[in-house]
């Protein structure tokens, strides 16, 4: 086979529609475009319909009821309902929300936004390997304790939290359990009813379907839980979430979990040979480090860092074939590296090296040698012209030089 | 972002990769920023005794591909300049000349750090006062 590029490893921010879910997409934009909540004539009866078989198709893909699917924009959608949701329906029972530091923005900054209302938030460190330690979990847990909320699996760094474990301790403590599911459906398996989640955000196009469509999962037995709407206007999704349906977007997010949870097994058996490669192959280069934790992690994703170049750089000298991202953020104001990264105790410097690789269905073993030959390469250049390199291979300290901060 | 042409070419062939010898009386040597900020350069000139041109000029920066073509363009400029004038580099010529957004001026700014570093570092080996600077107000 022949190499295609550009190469695209950065499955973990989107992933393309795979040709299948837009074929299905396709009619309901122009004949069966009917509004799902129009119940006098037909358009409106086949929106419905389709609605209805892709809730079915969502809700199989996590082992949950049709009915415990409320669709959204997407998951930071997801995620300001369902935690927001959960603040103001449990009012009564408590104030107190416990997260961790390494959570997506969207739940972060919905946490911020809670605190700002009254609300109190924990927000646990995660250890070296990027999890939470589940006793400093059950320690923070308090008698105004209404919900505890966790990743399943992390965007930068692909860990998998063990969500078993928090869920069982979540029904101890007669706390809820949301958690944030949009790295991890349709990539591993995941069963709302085994895995003890009370509510979970996911979205379409982490998954091979469009954007703008996503998914709430919320638990209706043992226990029924009750998000309060966040978006007023018309009741639509059992009143949890109105505003008309996305109709072909929802029929393509049905069809994409469909396609996901036939050729889950596949498809992982295929990319994370091929993740290995690379992750072998780069691991081999000096001074270069694995971030997170390596066995309980995602197959499709690895982050490393090379130490003494800096990730924007590296980037640079293969982003015009290759479409990846780095922990460094010498484009933002700040200047500060990514928080996830920092969150496991990595140095700056080492954050700022740092490469996220995320794979996908259509990657190539082409596509996985092209990349191992273009990024050691490019370190190794960039080596050759960093000052910080040269310091290494003289024995010096980096820790011991006085640096002109800035 | 897109980087403009200029940066993509020192980038891809940076000038004056390298290292001098600084235990030279005619070696001054910059070392600038610091890798938790992303971004450390260390410029170096050797300048000739007698005529006070500097004769060679090289670079080596840990950075984005803003700073490594900001130190390779500063390299260029500074061969055959006499120290004098080389203390008039400013960073907004070189942000001119590579199209630098404002994103990236710090990149220039750190360049502009390296040229005094290296002008004073040469001064003081030579017995020389070390030159003031305002402190640089973009970092």
């Amino acid at each position: 086979m022949s190499l295609n590029l550009p190469v695209y490893l950065d499955h973990n921010a989107t992933t393309p529609c795979d040709p299948r879910v837009v074929e299905a997409m396709i009619p309901y934009f122009t004949q069966s475009f009917g509004n799902a909540a129009s119940r006098n004539h037909s358009f409106g009866w086949q929106a419905e319909n389709a609605v209805d078989n892709a809730r079915e198709q969502v809700a199989k893909l996590i082992g949950a009821d049709p009915k415990e699917i409320i669709f959204t924009s997407g998951a930071t959608e997801g995620d300001n309902l369902g935690i927001k949701g959960v603040f103001d329906m449990y009012a009564s029972k408590g104030n107190h929300i416990i997260t961790c530091n390494i959570e997506h923005k969207a739940v972060i900054d919905t946490c911020k936004h809670i605190e700002r209302e009254g609300g109190e938030v924990t927000y646990l460190d995660v250890k070296p390997n990027g999890l939470i330690d589940l006793q400093e979990l059950e320690a923070a847990i308090k008698p105004t304790t209404i919900l505890i909320a966790i990743m399943y699996a992390n965007n930068e760094i692909g860990t998998i939290m063990p969500v078993r474990e928090i869920s069982a301790l979540a029904r101890k403590h007669g706390v809820l359990f949301f958690t944030d599911g949009v790295q991890a459906v349709g990539k591993i398996p995941v069963d709302v009813n085994k895995d003890g989640i009370d509510i979970m955000a996911f979205t379409a196009h982490k998954m091979y379907g469009p954007k703008g469509v996503g998914a709430l999962y919320v638990r209706r037995k043992n226990p029924r839980v009750k998000v309060t709407a966040q978006i007023d206007g018309g009741g639509h999704e059992r009143g949890m979430r109105s505003g008309t349906l996305n109709v072909p977007g929802i029929v393509g997010f049905g069809k994409a979990c469909e396609i996901c949870m036939q050729e889950m097994e596949s498809d992982t058996a295929r990319i994370i040979k091929l993740r290995d490669k690379l992750e072998n192959a780069l691991l081999k280069v000096e001074e270069s480090y694995l971030n997170g934790d390596k066995e309980a992690r995602l197959p499709h994703v690895t982050n490393i860092s090379f130490k003494y170049v800096e990730g924007e750089g590296l980037m640079m000298g293969f982003n015009k074939n290759i479409a990846l991202s780095s922990g460094s953020a010498c484009t933002s104001a700040s200047l500060e590296p990514s928080y996830v990264l920092k969150a496991l105790g990595l140095g700056d410097d080492l954050a700022h090296s740092s490469l996220r690789f995320g794979l996908g269905r259509y990657t190539t073993e082409e596509q996985i040698d092209f990349t191992i030959e273009q990024v050691s390469g490019t370190v190794n250049k960039l080596r050759e012209m960093s000052p910080l390199w040269e310091m290494f291979k003289e024995g010096i300290d980096l820790n011991t030089i006085e640096w002109a901060h800035h | 972002m897109a980087y403009s042409e200029k940066v993509i070419d020192h980038y891809q062939n940076p000038k004056n990769v390298g290292t001098l010898d600084k235990s030279k009386n005619t070696v001054g040597t910059g070392l600038v920023g610091a890798p938790e900020c992303g971004d450390v350069m260390r410029l170096q000139i050797e300048v000739d005794e007698a005529t006070g041109i500097i004769k060679d000029a090289k670079f080596k920066t840990f950075g984005c591909g803003s700073a490594i073509a900001s130190s390779s363009l500063a390299t260029e400029w500074l061969k055959g300049k006499s120290v004098d004038d080389a203390v008039k580099i400013d960073n907004m010529t070189i942000v001119e000349e590579l199209n630098l957004p404002p994103v990236k001026i710090h990149c220039s700014v750190l360049a502009e750090d390296a040229i005094k570093a290296a002008i004073n570092d040469y001064r003081k080996k030579n017995g020389l006062e070390e030159l003031k600077f305002e402190e640089s107000v973009i970092h």
